[in-house]
């Protein structure tokens, strides 16, 4: 098999040259930040590749053949990029493929964030969105398309120019030039390229020819990341902008009986205390005056029906409902019968708790409310729903408010709310001031792990037997566990099923031959608010999945990875990462005493990875070595970013094996900051090894493949290093059996 | 008034002596690189210098800066020239980017304390400072080669 090894050393690519295109602020003169220290800095354009701020003027000839490219006289190609960065890549990943096909010269391509507007909606999904691990596949034709129109326009201008056949042109590093070499650059042909119609079909490249697809090219968003210009939402700053903190409910579903406000309206730089439907807002000049002042006024709420709620008492019923039938989900064979017949059985219950995605950043929106408009600016995932939910509740058409995508400092699901509740109540503060008001609802980082919307909480109870030879021949589980989607406008993603597709992703595909299945699902229905968390239901059905086949290998006596391998046989692209991994991890060959190896392997939103972990037990506490991730995402873009993500996602996935549990008690959630919910930190975090198998099958995705094996193959380890299995995250060994 | 110098200038701040640090950065003097990510001192988004020393910005009262200098991430190269911003752009660190200024400015530290860093000394040095997307491999080999620039005498 080929594959190609993500060395330490990535290789290095072209010179990068990077910009940060903000046209609609640049527009908008009177949005500058005040720099006291070192001078008015406009938020525009920049390009940290060639220098500090660049007073680049827009172009007045700039070519721009479709929505996703403009030209400049000046050379410059800005890709305008309809999905969010937010550390998965995209803002480099997406302009590679149309730089790509536009023959553009790397080191003067930049990218810029799309404007809401219907041509920017995800080509699946019907709506400007950015989640499922979707950006580059969905992004492939669009944007390999966009260039090649572009690029085709270029040839054509030069061709005219030149009196030639544009058959015998070519084009290279942001250049036409004909048979006898006469060279126009892109930026020579823009005024006349603007002059012609877009071509109605664009023969692409043959990926045999391409230059950066493939490539572990740079990031475009570095530079700006290292001297503190990316401006994400936290920074955006408007002339007479006030910031707001809100008061919510202790209690999902609490409400404000009353409140006394008389110290906090006292308090320096309090310009308004108002009560919206989330809470108590106390609006004030500053983010510290308003902290302080939220912190002094005393709230009494109407506690609501989620007082006493406990996940301890959640836990027990969860596991009491797991004892009866639930809704069939996959049925194959008859599970029950073969499992009375099994020569070994055994049975197994696997607990992961209600998780928070712990952005970086927290939550935060800036809303700037006029009579007849409106603009936000925030880090969204989920640009054309907020800004349908925004403008619903400033009373305004959805065409007369803009939203600013920011850089998101981190997302991970959280910033794709069904409801747009951080934007929806930003609008009810500016709202609550009065139209013309500018606003910044910022949440602490305690206002944001206990405002909700977390992974559900679930529990997956299976059973298994195998036969006198050691065949695994029956498999039931149940899962229970809340939906994310029922209730929500993504109800209809559900098509009429009596379950969530995303409470039992990753196991109601089970791909080991197994002549029985039974796969089933309780839904229950907590108050708690769930949506998607990176990996969604994957997150923790491959922790339940490859657990159990790791305890049934056990059984059968059988090492973890032949006894896989054996069920996978009819799984070419399974057993492909599988190995990888194995061999790669040098499976089989001794380790130091007390410690192991552990394997898992999944498949989620397109692509197939396979994990090994090392990880030894001192004083009881675990220490994970090393991760060995062998990762199949089909034909890729560039494998650097992936490297970058199946690293980053074993941490994710690693930090919620190891650290990572909300627990609520009398309805109040226990866990406030880092501190009691960790993070994977560095002195924890393990080596990782990362190696994509070469692919020509259709792209899958890579900001989520990458955290459900982690639990898993760390669990697996424990058990080869300490004979004992954790079968509930956070894994406590006082806990193991 | 509180008189302090950040990166070099001079400034004279209005705020409460109480407030922290960090928001004197942000909402006064408006450099918005130092991020706020939890407010006690967990995460290490915050970090600055005073006086050449590591700080959290977030629970330093800005008291604590007066006839000081401070410096923070715009202040650390604006043209990106130093050693460990170059490293961070030849291990392509960054993912999101949020916490990367306080990684920097704790690494920084480091680095002048200990200019041939082992692993060990990385740990300690650079496990306050969280990274939600997971850099910290990254980050580590960067901070290895920002280290060898500095000996080969590449840098300032």
């Amino acid at each position: 098999m080929n594959t190609r090894h993500i060395s330490p050393d990535p290789i290095t690519s072209s010179s990068v040259g990077s910009e940060r295109l903000r046209a609609e602020l640049k527009r908008r003169d009177f949005l500058k930040f005040s720099l006291a220290a070192s001078g008015g800095l406009l938020i525009g354009f920049y390009f940290p590749g060639i220098g500090s701020q660049a007073s680049a003027q827009e172009s007045v000839s700039s070519f721009m053949p479709n929505a996703f490219v403009r030209i400049g006289t000046d050379e410059r190609v800005t890709v305008i990029v309809n999905h969010s960065e937010m550390g998965q890549g995209v803002y480099t990943s997406l302009p590679m493929l149309l730089a790509e096909e536009l023959d553009a010269d790397w080191s003067k391509v930049g990218f810029e964030s799309a404007p809401v507007d219907p041509k920017y909606n995800h080509p699946a999904f019907g709506m400007q969105v950015t989640g499922g691990s979707s950006s580059v596949w969905s992004g492939l034709e669009q944007f390999r398309q966009a260039g090649a129109a572009a690029r085709a326009m270029l040839v054509a201008a030069a061709a005219t120019r030149w009196s030639v056949d544009a058959a015998s042109c070519r084009t290279e590093s942001g250049a036409v030039f004909d048979s006898s070499n006469r060279k126009l650059s892109y930026g020579q042909l823009v005024a006349d390229a603007a002059k012609l119609t877009p071509p109605a079909h664009v023969q692409l490249k043959d990926p045999k020819t391409f230059k950066l697809i493939g490539k572990p090219v740079k990031r475009l968003d570095t530079s700006v990341k290292l001297n503190g210009q990316a401006v994400f939402g936290l920074d955006v700053k408007l002339p007479g902008m006030m910031t707001a903190v809100v008061a919510r409910p202790p209690i999902f579903g609490a409400t404000v009986k009353s409140f006394d406000d008389s110290k906090a309206r006292t308090m320096p730089g309090v310009r308004k205390i108002a009560q919206v439907p989330s809470g108590v807002a106390v609006i004030a000049d500053t983010f510290w005056q308003a902290k302080v002042a939220r912190d002094a006024l005393r709230v009494e709420w109407d506690e609501g029906a989620m007082r006493g709620f406990s996940t301890t008492q959640m836990m027990q019923d969860f596991r009491e409902r797991a004892k009866s039938p639930g809704v069939s989900v996959r049925k194959e064979g008859d599970a029950p019968a073969a499992l009375a017949k099994a020569a070994k059985k055994i049975e197994a219950v696997y607990e992961a708790p209600y998780l928070s995605h712990l952005m970086m950043e927290p939550l935060n929106c800036v809303v700037d409310l006029r009579q007849d408009s409106c603009e936000v600016w925030t880090g969204s995932q989920f640009q054309t729903i907020d800004r349908a939910n925004a403008a619903k509740i400033a009373g305004l058409p959805a065409e007369n408010v803009q939203l600013h995508t920011t850089f998101l400092g981190g997302g991970f699901g959280r910033r794709a709310n069904p409801q747009s509740d951080f934007v929806v109540e930003a609008v009810y503060v500016a709202k609550a001031i009065g139209a013309p008001s500018k606003v910044k609802v910022v949440w602490t980082r305690e206002d944001d792990m206990q405002g909700g919307w977390y992974r559900p909480a679930f529990l997956h109870s299976i059973e298994g037997g195998i036969d006198g030879a050691g065949n695994l021949v029956s498999w039931r589980s149940r899962s229970v566990g809340q939906s994310i989607m029922t209730g929500t406008p993504f109800a209809a993603l559900m098509k009429g099923k009596a379950y969530d597709p995303a409470s039992v992703e990753g196991i109601d595909d089970l791909p080991y031959s197994i002549p029985n299945i039974a796969v089933e699902s309780h839904q229950v229905d907590i108050k708690v608010p769930v949506q998607w968390l990176r990996s969604v239901g994957h997150s923790h059905t491959a922790f339940a999945v490859e657990s159990f086949i790791d305890e049934l290998a056990a059984l059968a006596q059988k090492d973890p990875y032949q006894f896989r391998r054996d069920l996978l046989l009819k799984q070419p692209r399974y057993l492909g990462v599988l190995d990888l991994a194995a061999q790669k991890s040098g499976w089989g060959k001794p380790l130091p005493k007390g410690m192991g190896r552990g394997i898992a392997v999944h498949f989620a939103f397109g692509s197939y990875l396979a994990h090994v972990a090392e990880v030894s037990v001192t004083d009881g506490k675990i220490k994970v070595h090393r991760m060995v991730c062998a990762v199949d995402c089909g034909q890729y873009v560039n494998p650097g970013i992936i490297a970058a993500q199946i690293e980053g996602g074993a941490i994710f996935g690693a930090s919620a094996a190891l650290f990572q549990e909300l627990t609520f008690e009398d309805g109040r959630l226990q866990q406030t900051n880092f501190h009691t919910f960790p993070v994977m930190r560095m002195n924890e975090c393990p080596e990782i090894e990362t190696y994509i198998v070469e692919s020509n099958e259709k792209s899958g995705g890579i900001g989520e493949p990458g955290v459900p094996c982690a639990a898993p193959a760390i669990a697996n380890a424990l058990f080869a290093a300490t004979g004992k299995r954790v079968r509930r995250m956070p894994f406590r060994l006082t806990e193991a059996v | 008034m509180i008189d302090f110098s950040v990166n070099g200038e001079h400034v004279n701040v209005d705020a409460d002596p109480s407030t922290p640090l960090l928001w004197v950065i942000r909402d006064h003097l408006g450099l918005t690189g130092t991020k706020y990510g939890c407010g006690m001192a967990q995460c290490g988004a915050c970090t600055v210098h005073i006086n050449g020393e590591a700080v959290r910005s977030c629970v330093a009262p800005v008291s604590r800066a007066s006839g000081k200098a401070v410096t923070t991430i715009e202040g650390l190269s604006s043209d990106l020239s130093q050693p460990l911003q170059r490293a961070w752009i030849e291990e392509d660190v960054p993912q999101c980017g949020y916490c990367q200024s306080g990684q920097l400015m704790s690494a920084a530290v480091l680095l002048r304390e200990k200019p041939q860093p082992t692993d060990d000394d990385i740990d300690q040095a650079m496990t306050g400072n969280i990274c939600r997307c997971g850099t910290y491999p990254r980050i580590r080999r960067a901070i290895h080669r920002a280290a060898g620039m500095v000996a080969k005498g590449g840098a300032r």
